[in-house]
């Protein structure tokens, strides 16, 4: 019986965002007296998944079959079951994420297993299996009793902060059956912003609303992301308007962040949007209008017109 | 085409969210209930495709009777009928199995359901859905078109987008901006009145989750602000106090 970690592989290795899920699952089987094993599918480095023991897990179910390089919700839930039944795992741990949102949902179908979904924090294993989750979009958490036999945890970005070891994981290969019906879903066509970062996974974000007035002025904002090395995220109505791309628009019915530092230019704090944002650590304000109601829910504020700071602060982190 | 579109009965978005009983109920006291913001695009895009292909859009909740008025919005919208499955919604696998069941009855080409629910975010019912019907469910769904049986999407990944596509019959998560939201006319609200409700009893009981009790965020303290004359002061600041740069 061990504790299973679905880790998301991007570009032949780990995903950062996944780091985080290895050390939650780590934890886990320390708290439950057993060991972690990881499970990689698609194309990746050998050595990139051994990496994985700096997280505490000790093995690595690597699954390369080729048919599985492009991310399949159904094929991924069969895999991930084949993995956990060959580890005896009841508890399936995972980084919320687009893809692990529609992995995990078929996982629990398929295994009546209880989903614990937006976990902030370890579990308490004191009086059954309960998880802390983020609930209304991040305006309140509940304590959950995870009920089943097999419980899968998909965990919020910062619900742990990974510590390091210089210790490796064994990796095996897993090639388990692989189901014709499981394929029926054909991706036919990719776009990505390649090199940016990505924004669910980023510690720092900078994110402008309609205050910026056009497209045409969004120069300065990237001028101050890149010096930060900072993803861009903006409100609504800015990708409503084109403004900006859908997928980097936060909020309620947008991305839900919660980075280290959150910078909301020319933004003024709707109850929406804040909704999204709320779990940053850090939230930091510029606006015009003093009584913004965004100013509120910061920890630090400029009131002031954002064409003038934006390229005061790129100049003050050049600097440092 | 047979289209179902699943419905969740939520908290206005503007909603101040608190709890009674010692944290352990959702305070509903003065909350307005509206249909899912997602659902709603899923809803539309259904319409939408009804009116292009003909066929029937049938909205299911699972709900208590208040969720009705809610259900006869979404009729005012569009859909043609709708049935109500008569429990209170208790955690995503039990809901999943209600639709389920009702699923398995009509045969339905498309299951749209929204991206997730506002109040517990799940982002499950959908694949819950599909596993138990042996069908494939996609997620998040940001573009939906048919083109002879075969549905052509395009759908959020991390950073970028996918276009995916799959014959019929799908489960989809959807989100904006596959549809633009519709609202109700005259003639539509006239019609809801008289459009079928049917109300059911669950057809199972597996409830895998349960809720002990809730908690608020803690407030930030109070804003520091900084005067605009000495904005690079909050570099320094991030870096030396707050100890995120
Ligand atoms: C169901 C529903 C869901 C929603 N979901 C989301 C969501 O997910 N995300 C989201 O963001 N919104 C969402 N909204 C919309 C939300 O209610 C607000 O309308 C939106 O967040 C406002 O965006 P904004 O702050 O960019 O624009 P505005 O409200 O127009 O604010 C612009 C701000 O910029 C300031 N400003 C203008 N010029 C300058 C300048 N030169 N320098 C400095 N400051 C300046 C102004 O003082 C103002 O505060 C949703 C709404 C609904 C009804
Ligand atoms: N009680 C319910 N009745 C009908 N459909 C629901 C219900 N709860 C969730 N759904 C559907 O499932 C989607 C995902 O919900 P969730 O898994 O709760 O985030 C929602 O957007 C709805 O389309």
């Amino acid at each position: 019986m061990s504790v299973l970690i679905f880790a998301e592989v991007a570009d032949g290795a780990i995903r950062k965002s996944s780091q985080e899920a290895l050390y939650y699952g780590a934890k886990v089987a320390e708290m439950m007296g057993t060991t972690a094993t990881a499970l990689a599918i698609g194309s990746a480095n050998t050595d990139a998944l051994a990496a994985a023991g700096r997280f505490g897990v000790t093995k690595v179910l690597h699954a390369a079959d080729g048919a599985l390089n492009e991310a399949n919700s159904m094929a991924y839930a069969s895999v991930i079951a084949a993995a956990a039944a060959h580890e005896g795992a009841k508890v399936i741990v995972t980084a919320k994420s687009t893809l692990s949102d529609g992995v995990m949902a078929r996982l629990s179908g398929k295994m009546k297993a209880a989903l614990g979904a937006n976990v902030t924090d370890l579990p308490d294993l004191s009086n059954g299996f309960r998880v802390m989750s983020s609930i209304f979009t991040g305006k309140a958490f509940a304590v959950t009793e995870l009920k089943a036999d097999v419980k899968i945890i998909a965990i919020k970005k910062n619900a742990i902060v990974p510590v390091e070891t210089a210790a490796l994981a064994t990796v095996e290969a897993f090639a388990p059956a692989l189901n014709d019906a499981d394929f029926s879903v054909k991706i036919t066509g990719q776009t990505k912003a390649s090199g940016a970062i990505s924004l669910p996974e980023a510690d720092l974000v900078v994110s402008a609303g309609r205050g910026f007035k056009g497209p045409e002025n969004w120069g300065i904002v990237e001028d101050l992301a890149n010096a930060l090395g900072a993803a861009t995220a903006c409100s609504k109505p800015v990708s409503d308007l084109d403004w900006r791309p859908h997928h980097e628009h936060v909020g309620q019915t947008g991305v839900k962040v919660s980075p280290n530092l959150y910078i909301a230019c020319g933004i003024s704090g709707a109850i929406q949007h804040l909704a999204g944002v709320n779990s940053s650590k850090v939230i930091v304000v510029i606006n015009k209008d003093p009584e913004a109601p965004f100013f509120k829910a910061a920890d630090y504020g400029i009131v002031g017109d954002v064409f003038e700071i934006l390229p005061k602060l790129t100049a003050a982190v050049k600097a440092l | 085409m047979k289209i179902l579109v699943c419905v969740t009965s939520v908290p206005d978005t503007t909603t101040k969210i608190s709890f009674t009983d010692n944290n352990t109920k959702f305070n509903k006291a003065g909350v307005t209930y509206i249909a899912g913001p997602y659902d709603d695009y899923a809803l539309s895009r259904a319409v939408e495709l009804k009116e292009q292909f003909g066929g029937t859009v049938t909205v299911i909740n699972v709900g208590e009777a208040d969720t009705e008025t809610m259900i006869r919005k979404c009729l005012a919208i569009g859909a043609d009928d709708a049935v109500r499955v008569n429990a209170v919604p208790t955690d995503a696998y039990f809901v999943a199995e209600q639709i389920a069941a009702v699923a398995k009855e009509g045969n339905y080409d498309l299951i749209l359901m929204g991206r997730e629910s506002i109040d517990y975010n799940g982002g499950q019912v959908h694949g819950i859905v599909g596993e138990m019907l042996g069908i494939p469910s996609i997620t998040p769904v940001m573009k939906l078109d048919i083109e002879n049986g075969v549905a052509k999407m395009y759908k959020e990944i991390e950073g970028g987008k996918q276009t995916v596509e799959a014959p019929l019959p799908l489960v989809l998560g959807c989100q904006e901006p596959i549809a633009d939201w519709k609202i109700p006319n005259m003639r539509g609200i006239m019609t809801a009145r008289t459009k079928p409700l049917r109300v059911v009893e669950p057809a199972a009981n597996d409830v895998l989750t349960s809720v002990d009790s809730y908690e608020l965020p803690a407030a930030r303290s109070s804003c520091r602000m900084i005067p605009a004359e000495e904005a690079e002061t909050l570099i320094m600041l991030l870096k030396t106090e707050a100890k995120v740069l």
